[in-house]
């Protein structure tokens, strides 16, 4: 019975992707390319796919790692570098006589060696780094993003990363389709492996390192394994963005991005990966598109250029006090929960629940 | 000797100038159910972290079945500090962690409690499958690995079934009461497949009627995963009920063992820990 149903549920959440994909096909048609809608879906699905991958760190396994923007600068870079057309390099590399590397690998290889490359480095630095924990693990990893930020942007290494100039010309998509089907089949990994008899070893040792370790977890090894599968696709979400942006340039990478980001996953709920696709969307879409009004001078007193930030902050701050374990806390949205939802009642259903639990809760603190 | 399934010899635990466990010597034979017991701040749960790798002991030696799997001397700083006994006796230093020696066969519990909080009580059992399922992570993500999984999941259920816990199966650790989280903890180390079992104060917290339900209860396991048994308590009447032998600490350092008649009446034992009774 029970697998009926599971089955029954797959094939809705299939066909629910298969409808988003569908939609979005109608919405390229119809609506001009130019539109803000496409820079926020796209800007959108790429911070969902990072903010997961930070999400299986700080949210599965209890790494409190604060890397990120430096493996998505890597993967940016890998992206960039291997894909400019050989006969555009003079061109972008006009400070370093065309660079040193004289030829061009395939978007989708490219792609795939920007996730190794972060990988291969996150490999590296968590040699020494996951031996710490939970706050000094967060500094020596912001640290050594910032490391990585100072390197590339270092003259001497100019034939390959051109320095602190802006790399351009390498191969760009412009579809959104493109940008979904990537953060989506990659989030959908992380979200099987999350499912997998590793993610329940991740989630031990995130509840409790002793007992993890009690029960054969060799602690080293299945957090360097997050670690690096986090920074795989942290590259790849890295590379995607460079394909957005066009250019890109390493001082972009700064600490600000991963604080974006930790901001997503908190406030989408640290431990639900729904929950930080909903709040890179939400996040995205606030400060390009929703908020933009606030930004324009004129007839309202209070507006003008930098507004913007100020309501921002304030939204997040409500968000933090109402739902201190961000929007989704560590539910899940799922297709038996929705229609669980909607047989209850829906909305109303809801809020009528929650307020028996309220008047409940209240009850128990009035006995004590 | 081949019975043999523990060996501790001359076991030493200095922090700092503290000896916490000192010159520890004891066995443990395949079947029995063991007690350490000792009064509180003995040293019996520094040398449980001792044995299963927590812990890297300062001397002393530990084998299982007769192969040394820990092996250390006083080294470096600790050469001038060392306080116990015996510093030149071993020379290899041989240290494993806790992942390590529970692969070789070791479980434990813990005294406070340690679930997977957040997890089911299936999950919390799959965990400790998880150590000697046969997938790596590429396998387990992409679900090529899945008969192994079902094979993990049939046996963890089995497990919960025999500890009478199948019908909590998808209940969240955190909210059971607690001598059922005393007893999936227990189930959770007897899903690493253990040869020998170490209970840390498995009745603490229990009520007469549970600590009854918990001698059996060792009883069981005992007999059905082919176990065996050492644990720390502080149930005087458990423990004299369900021990073959007693080993007794103070101070870190062995007093007095054999089994609970003799233990029972050593003056010793008496005057460290089991005090004198009202109407003796």
């Amino acid at each position: 019975m029970t697998k009926l149903n599971d089955k029954k549920n797959s094939i809705i959440a299939l066909a629910l992707v298969a409808g988003m994909f569908v939609l979005l096909l109608v919405l390229e048609a119809v609506v001009p390319h130019t539109s803000i809608v496409f820079t926020v879906l796209k800007k959108g699905a790429i911070y969902s796919l990072v903010a997961v991958s930070m999400n299986l760190l700080n949210g599965f396994t209890g790494l409190f790692s604060l890397g990120q923007a430096g493996f998505m600068l890597i993967g940016a870079y890998t992206y960039a570098i291997f894909t400019i057309p050989v006969a555009d390099r003079l061109s972008v590399y006009q400070y370093y006589d065309g660079g040193l590397i004289q030829f061009a690998l395939p978007s989708i290889i490219a792609l795939l060696l920007a996730g190794i490359m972060a990988a291969i480095f996150a490999f590296l630095i968590g040699l020494p780094v996951l031996r710490l924990k939970s706050d000094y693990l967060a500094i020596a990893t912001l640290g050594f993003a910032e490391i990585i930020r100072a390197i590339f942007q270092w003259d001497k290494l100019g034939v390959i990363t051109n320095g602190s100039n802006v790399l351009r010309k390498y191969t760009c998509y412009n579809s959104t389709l493109f940008y979904f089907a990537v953060a989506g089949i990659c989030i959908a990994i992380i979200v099987l492996l999350i499912n997998s008899s590793y993610g329940r070893a991740f989630k031990a040792i995130r509840d409790n390192e002793i007992a993890a370790e009690a029960m054969g977890i060799s602690l080293f090894k299945h957090k360097q394994m997050a670690f690096v599968i986090s920074s795989f696709f942290a590259g790849i979400g890295g590379a995607l963005l460079a394909m957005f942006q066009y250019t890109i340039q390493a001082s972009q990478f700064k600490t600000a991005l991963t604080y974006e980001l930790l901001l997503i996953v908190v406030i989408g709920g640290i431990g639900s990966i729904t929950g930080s696709c909903l709040g890179s969307f939400l996040f995205i879409a606030c400060s390009e598109w929703w908020l933009r009004f606030l930004d324009v001078e004129g007839a309202i007193p209070l507006l003008r250029p930098g507004f913007r930030k100020v309501v921002f902050s304030i939204i997040i701050m409500v968000i933090v006090l109402f739902y201190s374990q961000g929007i989704m806390g560590t539910r899940e949205f799922s297709v038996s929960g929705m229609i669980n939802f909607f047989k209850t009642g829906g909305p109303i259903g809801w809020i009528k629940r929650k307020r028996a639990a309220k008047s409940k809760k209240a009850e128990v603190t009035v006995n004590e | 000797m081949s019975n043999n399934v523990l060996r501790i010899e001359d076991l030493t635990m200095q922090f700092g100038g503290v000896v916490a466990v000192n010159n520890l010597s004891m066995d443990v034979n395949k079947g029995e159910i063991v007690a350490l017991i000792g009064p509180n701040g003995a040293g019996k749960t520094t040398a449980f972290n001792c044995i299963t790798g927590v812990y890297e002991p300062t001397n002393g030696q530990v084998s299982l079945n007769g192969e040394v799997i820990l092996s250390n001397h006083p080294q470096g700083k600790m050469k001038k500090q060392y306080q116990g006994e015996n510093p030149d006796k071993y020379s290899r230093s041989i240290v494993k962690r806790p992942d390590q020696i529970t692969k070789l066969g070791i479980a434990r519990t813990f005294q406070n409690i340690r679930l997977f909080s957040t997890m089911t009580v299936l999950e919390n059992v799959l965990v400790a499958k998880h150590m000697r399922a046969n997938h790596n992570v590429f396998s387990a993500t992409f679900r090529l690995s899945h008969k192994e999984e079902q094979r993990m999941r049939k046996e963890a259920l089995e497990l919960l079934e025999i500890q009478g816990l199948a019908h909590l199966k998808d209940e969240i650790a955190s909210n059971l009461p607690y001598g059922i989280q005393r007893r999936l903890e227990i189930a959770r180390a007897l899903a690493t497949d253990p040869q020998l079992l170490l209970l840390d104060e498995p009745a603490a917290g229990m009520n007469p009627q549970e600590t009854q339900e918990l001698t059996d209860f060792i009883h069981q396991i005992r007999r059905d995963f082919d176990l065996t048994i050492l644990m720390i308590e502080h149930h005087m009447d458990l423990v004299m009920k369900i021990s073959d032998r007693i080993y007794v600490i103070d101070f870190g350092k062995l007093i007095a063992h054999g089994t609970p008649a003799e233990v029972s009446t050593n003056q010793r034992v008496i005057d460290a820990y089991l005090g004198v009774s009202d109407d003796a």
